[in-house]
């Protein structure tokens, strides 16, 4: 009961509290970049999800049974790099065949992922955190699920901007941060829920 | 786009003010909000990024030539890497404190956005001196935005410039500001000025000329 309690409170502290944007500036690029519309944020956060769930499992499984055996540990940015740039490409084929549309919604921001720095963060994050193998996979999901929620929020205020009367200046990415820093606000509210 | 006959001074300060990397072609945020919360912080982070960007532009400026088209992105990313891992192990063993207060950051100059786009756009078209140039331009432009995006942060939020008290042991610090939302904030309001700027500047040019270019 007590360890499905710290899962539990582990999972909300990933999506809210140490929220990946919001207190962690990790995925700044796509988050000011593809928020233009609801639907292709949340087609990019399921991607994000999936590539970092993922890449959680293979750069634990990696570091544990191939780098620390051959003391290694210093090569770990650049295997972990070549884990995700490939993951990606798999992500990449798969939407290619599945969904066209949001293919071409993603544009340039899908092959982008590898260098989205959340993906390559959350890796080092598990191993400099010391999680065991079940820890860095529910880190890396729910992490992803805190970003999916992050941007797919923002893309719904931008949104709404569309229509109104925004001042010359504020147009783009400097009032987009500027709602980032007011929703960062808001997130900071979670502080003191899980540790 | 740059022409090639551009001397190396022109092609350095493009990377300052006209194509400055952080206030007019917005990339790498992520560093840009993380490492500011003090002024200190930020010139680390930009030495940092300024010789991981030199040292990739002219490594990929030697080698434009030998890497194929198509592998050319990881070709990139392994040249980059390397460059990285030689600051983190320099910066481990010769400034201690400030790899601990940058922390993760330092592996994440990998996925700089600035580095791979200079790469891409600049040195695997451009000779080895002009790609150097370029690179030290960005860089330090980049270290000049995120410097001065710290100091209003440091101010604000601590009272403090490089860790020199300013304004006297009665000022309230506004801790919000050195805080995750005070990043955004200060970020998007340094934005909005230099768009208000530019705006400004091209308007200028536009009443000196007396035309309007299509």
């Amino acid at each position: 009961m007590n360890e499905i309690g710290k899962i539990l409170l582990f999972m909300v502290s990933c999506v809210l509290t140490n929220n990946y944007i919001f207190s962690r500036f990790l995925g700044c690029c796509p988050f000011l970049g593809v928020s233009n519309k609801v639907e292709t944020a949340a087609g990019m956060g399921v991607a994000v999800t999936f590539v970092m769930a993922i890449a959680s499992l293979f750069t634990k499984l990696l570091y544990d049974l191939v780098l620390v055996p051959l003391s290694l540990e210093y090569l770990n940015t650049i295997s972990f790099i070549i884990v995700i740039a490939s993951l990606v490409q798999l992500v990449e084929m798969f939407i290619k065949k599945t969904s066209p549309s949001l293919y071409r919604a993603l544009g340039i921001y899908l092959p982008l992922i590898t260098t989205n720095c959340a993906v390559l963060g959350v890796t080092i994050l598990n191993i400099n955190s010391g999680y065991n193998l079940f820890y860095s996979i529910l880190n890396g999901t729910f992490g992803a699920l805190g970003f999916l929620l992050a941007i797919v929020l923002m893309a719904g205020v931008r949104e709404r901007l569309e229509t109104s009367k925004v001042p010359q200046c504020l147009k783009g990415f400097s009032g987009s941060l500027i709602i980032a820093g007011l929703m960062a606000v808001a997130f900071m509210g979670f502080s003191g829920l899980g540790k | 786009m740059p022409k090639k006959e551009k001397s190396l001074s022109s092609v350095f300060m493009n990377g300052i003010i006209a194509e400055n990397p952080t206030l007019r072609l917005v990339l790498g945020t992520c560093p840009t909000l993380a490492t500011t919360t003090s002024a200190i912080n930020a010139v680390g982070m930009g030495a940092a990024a300024t010789f991981v960007l030199v040292g990739s532009n002219v490594v990929i400026s030697l080698l434009r030539n030998i890497i194929p088209d198509k592998v050319r992105i990881p070709a990139f990313i392994a040249v980059i890497c390397t460059f990285v891992t030689m600051v983190q192990m320099f910066m481990q063993a010769f400034v201690p404190s400030l790899y601990e207060s940058l922390g993760m950051f330092i592996p994440l100059i990998v996925v700089n956005c600035i580095i791979l786009a200079r790469a891409e756009a600049f040195a695997s078209k451009n000779g080895v001196a002009a790609s150097a140039a370029d690179g030290l331009g960005m860089g330090c432009g980049f270290t000049l935005a995120i410097t001065v995006i710290a100091i209003i942060r440091e101010i604000l939020g601590n009272g403090t410039v490089f860790g020199l008290n300013v304004f006297g042991a009665g000022y309230e610090p506004m801790l919000l500001m050195i805080l995750a939302p005070g990043g955004f904030l200060v970020f998007g309001g340094v934005l909005a000025v230099t768009n208000l700027i530019t705006a400004r500047a091209e308007a200028k040019k536009k009443d000196e000329k007396g035309v309007i270019h299509a």
